[in-house]
């Protein structure tokens, strides 16, 4: 990568119109994958938008008590009630997805095909576990008597927002894994040092793929944070 | 550990993008699964228009109820709303998006940005798929019991679940299901339109050199990206408020002296979402017109665009206002009027930006030597229709003028001509322009005149009186409107007036197939660039362009897209792709 060093001395202002005044392309150094990646993520986080305002008008609007959520998201461990204990465990293991997940774009970078392969598994891995303890979530919870249309507690809106949302989020992880899945398994067989090209696409792997999963990875891994903190904390 | 130096680490394009387009090795690959984006592009216009005519006769059947009330037996009051429904629905989303952006988007922005093809040939080829299995879902719904649904276009909640609303039972699901596909595969295809304008112009091509057309496709499909998920979600929950029986949108409601389930929703959040991408589509099917009407009328009057970037600016800016005025299609919905307030204003403000374009096209022609032409006869009808309906867009844009027009044909009128005729006249044009590109032959210009003459006069003579019927308070979407006072007999005989033309204009809808079939096989061999265009699709070095658009050289950029009757110059226009202009 040519390091130019008059781009550094450039106003961010100035190096931004420069780029879109450009020929060719308007992000320099970034790829069309990357540069799709970037773009498919700004529409998908205007439907988790989409999702959260909603689920905020319904709780406006609705004429029930919303539940009292620190007492539905409660586990019982030898008997003690301690709240929000198993969404904070699935909290911190998919934001500790996004760790390996970073290293493991570390580790494309530097083309280092075995440590980048295990590090993709491990994040394969602890979103598996994000994604069973979700689905022990919901098994908990329908066993408790939580449905889509009406539940004990309060607003039957509660359980339509927390299945759409959840699962839909879910959803995302669970279409990440298998991709991602498929990416480490790519990685492990060396299909990006040796350009095998893609079955359906046809064009050569490169490990570059890696990075572009990674945004993919981190942007799902933000929204829960954001899911999180709107509709369980809150 | 491998040593990585400053500087070497990460992902350069540079050493990525020399991809070679992806070659059809049989004819499955070439004309059927094809990952060409002009193949696609016909693909997707094709289908597009199969499902325009469908709309198109829905349109003749209410018309001739309206006209001749129970003329047709078999059209009772459920089929006419299911008629107005899919009419609605299929023509703004699944004829004039598709054709635009999946039609004119796949033709044009690869070849007149220099490019070989689109970005992710394959995930394009998927996006026409998703669409063509959006439409057979939407189509499956006249063949299921109860048929398709009649809630309106906009399918309210609660009334578009509610028993006794045709089709309530499967057609309200098909319906959203269809636009659930319908979105998916238009997300495929816009990141591949989007990506490619950004990322794989041709060496000399910047934005400021792009053709209008491209940035009108550009713009359109960004708006796309953003608003397409607020229907999506809200198509999401209206599927669980009918299949699971959650209460997003449906509120306490009793039916036939019966409490149902519902209770708590809100039927408001579900028009907010609605409209967040109800508004912005009505923009993403305009501002692509917009575009392709700024290069016809160049092209056609040999004068360099007018102000051109100030047409892009203005491009940019109703592509931002438009996401900040959906609540203008709110004024009597019983939001809080202070939003009325705001959102007027923001819909007045969105005029200015418009009304430079359309100067700016009246002074593109302004002392330009003007081809009367078919392209150029269709700009000129879309400007006077756009300027029609625009300006009867700010009567309804001020809330205390939409309270007493809203829900008469007074919209109807409106909408018609603003977002459904003005871009169909371009589209029409835009076929005429590019037909000789694409098949490599002249249309029947006779035939063409006559299909013009026709449709432009037969729709505006249509929907500009249905502003009369609309002033006269005459309520839209009403099945028949039987012996009421305060509609004079006058009504009566312009609905007769307006089915009649509805029915010669549709009908002459076919001399355009006809002509588009016999002049693909049969017509005039076009010379190279027949319309003498500075584009660079033109240049290609075969006409219809070969599979990689360009063969061994790829182009390079040296001037703007408009440089027509440059003086000293030896021919009335410039190519882009040419070095210097030759004394």
């Amino acid at each position: 990568m040519p390091t130019d060093l008059t781009v550094a001395k450039k106003s961010a202002l100035r190096q931004m119109t420069d780029d879109w005044s450009a020929d060719q392309r308007v992000f320099r150094g970034v790829t069309w994958g990357k540069a799709m990646m970037w773009v498919f993520i700004l529409g998908d986080a205007f439907i988790f938008a989409c999702f959260l305002l909603g689920y905020l008008a319904v709780r406006h609007t609705t004429t029930e008590a919303w539940p009292n959520t620190a007492e539905v998201f409660t586990i019982h461990v030898g008997g003690k009630p301690i709240p929000f204990l198993l969404i904070i465990v699935m909290t911190l293991i998919l934001d500790s997805s996004s760790g390996t997940m970073a290293l493991a774009i570390n580790a494309a970078h530097r083309r280092e095909r075995k440590k980048c392969a295990a590090l993709l598994f491990a994040t394969v891995l602890l979103g598996l576990t994000f994604v069973g303890l979700q689905a022990m979530e919901w098994r908990n919870l329908i066993a408790e008597g939580l449905r889509p249309a009406h539940n004990e507690w309060g607003a039957a809106q509660f359980g339509s927002c927390f299945f759409l949302i959840t699962g839909f989020h879910g959803l995302h992880v669970s279409f990440g894994l298998l991709f991602m899945a498929n990416i480490a398994r790519k990685v492990a067989r060396g299909d990006f040092d040796d350009g095998r090209r893609g079955f359906f696409t046809g064009r050569r792997g490169r490990y570059e793929a890696v990075e572009i999963m990674g945004l993919y990875w981190h942007f799902v891994d933000l929204v829960w944070v954001f899911i999180f903190a709107l509709f369980y904390l809150w | 550990m491998v040593e990585v130096r400053a500087g070497e680490e990460g992902f350069h394009p540079d050493d990525f993008e020399d991809e070679e387009v992806p070659h059809p090795r049989s004819w499955w690959t070439k004309y059927v699964f094809s990952q060409d984006a002009k193949v696609v592009a016909l693909q997707y216009a094709g289908t597009a228009i199969f499902v325009g005519f469908i709309a198109l006769v829905m349109s003749w059947l209410m018309r001739i109820q309206l006209a001749f009330p129970g003329a047709l037996s078999f059209i009772d009051q459920d089929h006419y709303y299911q008629f107005i429904t899919m009419h609605g629905m299929m023509m703004v989303v699944y004829v004039l998006t598709a054709v635009f952006l999946g039609g004119f988007g796949n033709y044009l922005i690869p070849l007149m940005i220099g490019a070989r093809d689109m970005a992710f040939p394959f995930i394009n080829m998927l996006s026409y798929w998703f669409y063509l299995l959006a439409v057979l879902i939407l189509l499956s719904g006249f063949f299921l019991p109860g048929g398709p649904t009649g809630a309106g276009w906009t399918l309210y909640p609660p009334q578009a679940l509610l028993q006794g609303t045709p089709g309530s039972q499967y057609g309200i699901v098909v319906m959203f299901a269809s636009l659930c596909v319908f979105i998916a595969g238009f997300t495929m295809g816009g990141l591949n339109y989007v990506v490619t304008v950004l990322q794989l112009r041709a060496p000399g091509m910047t934005m400021m050199r792009l053709p209008m057309t491209i940035w009108g496709l550009f713009i359109a499909t960004i708006m796309a990206l953003l608003a397409f998920p607020g229907l999506f979600v809200a198509s999401l929950m209206m599927l669980c408020d009918r299949l699971l029986g959650t209460s997003f949108f449906m509120p306490a409601i009793v039916q036939n002296g019966e409490q149902l389930a519902h209770v708590g929703g809100s039927p408001i959040l579900y028009q907010h979402l609605f409209w967040f991408f109800g508004h912005p589509e009505v923009y993403i099917v305009a501002v692509p017109a917009f575009g392709i009407v700024a290069d016809l009328l160049s092209t056609h009057a040999r004068k360099n665009l007018f102000g051109y970037r100030m047409m892009v600016w203005a491009t940019i800016a109703i592509g931002v206002l438009s996401f900040v005025v959906w609540g203008h299609h709110m004024f009597i919905s019983g939001m809080n009027p202070l939003f009325g307030f705001f959102f007027a204003t923001s819909t007045l403000i969105i005029a200015i930006p418009t009304a430079i374009k359309v100067y700016n096209w009246i002074f593109t022609i302004w002392r330009g030597d003007i081809h009367l032409n078919v392209p150029m006869l269709y700009s000129l009808s879309f400007i006077v229709t756009f300027v029609v309906g625009g300006l009867s867009g700010l009567f309804l844009g001020n809330v205390a003028v939409d309270v007493p027009l809203n829900s008469t044909y007074f919209v109807v009128a409106h909408f018609h001509m603003v977002m459904g005729i003005a871009p169909l006249l371009v589209i029409f044009g835009a076929i005429y322009h590019w037909f000789p590109l694409i098949s490599g032959r002249m249309m029947n210009e006779k035939l063409a005149l006559a299909h013009f003459w026709i449709t432009f006069l037969g729709t505006y003579a249509m929907f500009f009186t249905m502003h009369y019927l609309g002033v006269l308070g005459v309520p839209r979407r009403y099945y028949e409107l039987g012996q009421t006072a305060f509609i004079p007999p006058s009504v009566t005989s312009l609905n007769i007036f307006i089915t009649v033309l509805a029915l010669i204009v549709g009908a002459a809808q076919l001399v355009l197939v006809y002509n588009f079939i016999r002049s693909w096989r049969h017509g005039e061999v076009a010379a190279r660039n027949p319309w003498r265009a500075t584009t660079l699709e033109w240049q290609t070095p075969d006409m219809p362009p070969p599979h990689d658009n360009w063969g061994p050289q790829a182009p390079k950029v040296y001037r703007w897209a408009y440089d027509y009757s440059v003086p000293g110059a030896p021919r009335d226009y410039i190519p882009q792709n040419q070095p210097e202009a030759r004394a």
